[in-house]
């Protein structure tokens, strides 16, 4: 292979791999951002979601009941939210993050973060 | 369906008379061997024999017992509550202040089986007590989930917990009988139902070690220390290892709230018994709106919230339980 081809080949690598690195953390700013869970009825609206790391989710009671929101591994933990009080944490580990509701601790879900 | 046999033994309880009351107390022990009673909509109903008949509240009323020792049983007040289930828990809980200061034999203390508040906020906690004062009369309480929220349960702890252990557990007596409130609404698992824990029990087994076995006992507790309907989390993971210390008593009566409509059931010497609530009614187990706050119309409200009167005479074998709503 000629010197040139070379650089030329190494140039392209570079690029390449420059254009990927930008890309991806293109990606992951646009990407973290905040997601919503309801409470309505004794059930979060979603038994799982999935965000990518550095993201929020805000829980919103929709319930005529209180509710709140507590995570297994004693993580996160909201106080009593009555009928349309929030609660919101920011997830800056991946992991799966299960959590339910103190009150009635039937009510179970969980957040995979990626 | 009920043969013209059992229809003669309704006809003989509602005119006041008791067929097979062998224990001369009311209670028909022949036909409650095993009683289940659903009071959601101011009846009760209970089945006798396979039979499901209900009673209208007063016929009920009218075979109380006069007694040695008399109290109260109120529950789930959730001071603080203001959706339309019900607008006014302070005008309801009146009521049932009016119906416990009008009673023919006036109780000698009051139990709140807990959620006294909705919110757990100092100022929910201080109404209900502040009222309470206008009967005179002391007043037990123990803690519902909706008490202990935002503070680990420091504000019922703060006023409420007095000479007790750990979340607010105790025992005291009261002319022989013992009485015993125990709290299940701390440190719930995720996917549970109400929880004791091994350190409550501990301390229950080590109170009730020295005391006579013909010693009458009262458990109190919000969450019902029995399987009401597990899917809603209408019972307690470990009440059975506190059931099993309670075995050798020859009379416990187990006193609940939580489901916010009276549940009664006789387990050999237990007699299991939920009690209104005097903020709002909840459905019935199963039902597909789900467990939370039940609309009625607002004339109705108070036949669907409601109070329990216990009596205790001493020499019989078990409490008589009576009861009624805010109608």
């Amino acid at each position: 292979m000629t010197r040139s081809l070379q650089l030329l080949l190494i140039g392209f690598a570079a690029l390449a791999v420059l254009s990927l690195c930008s890309l991806k953390s293109a990606r992951a700013q646009v990407a973290a951002s905040s997601a919503e869970v309801r409470i309505d009825n004794f059930t979060f609206n979603a038994p799982s979601i999935t965000i990518p790391v550095g993201s929020e989710v805000t829980w919103v009671n929709r319930d005529d009941i209180p509710h709140t929101v507590v995570s297994e591994d004693q993580l996160f933990k909201s106080k009593g939210l009555d009928t349309d009080d929030k609660f919101t944490y920011k997830f800056t580990q991946a992991g799966v993050y299960k959590y339910f509701c103190s009150l009635h601790p039937k009510m179970t879900a969980q957040v995979v973060v990626r | 369906m009920s043969s013209s046999n059992s229809n003669h033994k309704l006809r003989q309880e509602l005119r006041g008379e008791i067929p097979h009351d062998h224990n001369h107390d009311g209670v028909d022990r022949r036909s409650f061997l095993k009683c289940m009673a659903w009071a959601g909509t101011g009846a009760l109903c209970v089945i006798q024999g396979g039979v499901l008949k209900s009673y209208a509240l007063p016929h009920v009323a009218k075979h109380r017992i006069k007694g040695d020792l008399s109290f109260v049983q109120i529950s789930d007040s959730h001071m603080g509550f203001n959706k339309p289930a019900n607008p006014d828990v302070v005008g309801t809980f009146q009521t049932a202040l009016d119906r416990i200061k009008a009673l023919e034999v006036q109780p000698e203390f009051i139990l709140h089986t807990g959620d006294i508040t909705h919110l757990s906020k100092p100022e929910q906690f201080d109404t209900v007590s502040q009222m309470l004062k206008q009967t005179n009369k002391d007043a037990f309480y123990v803690p519902g989930e909706h008490d202990v929220l935002d503070d680990n349960g420091r504000g019922y702890l703060d006023r409420f917990g007095k000479n007790s252990r750990g979340a607010g557990w105790y025992s005291f007596d009261q002319k022989g009988v013992h009485f015993i409130g125990l709290v299940n609404v701390v440190d719930l698992k995720a996917g549970g139902l109400g929880m004791l824990g091994h350190k409550q029990l501990e301390w229950l087994e080590d109170d009730l070690k020295h005391l006579a076995h013909s010693t009458p006992i009262v458990v109190f507790a919000h969450i019902p220390l029995w399987a009401v309907y597990p899917e809603w989390g209408w019972g307690t993971e470990d009440s059975a290892h506190a059931l099993s210390y309670l075995k050798k008593f020859g009379a416990v009566t187990v006193l609940n709230g939580h489901i916010h409509q009276t549940m009664q059931k006789v387990e050999g010497n237990v007699t299991f018994h939920t009690a209104c609530s005097t903020a709002f009614p909840q459905p019935q187990p199963g039902a597909p709106q789900g467990p939370g706050p039940m609309k009625v119309p607002a004339e109705q409200l108070r036949t669907v919230l409601g109070i329990t009167d216990v009596n205790y005479a001493r020499g019989k074998h078990a409490l008589a339980l009576t009861d009624s709503t805010l109608a």
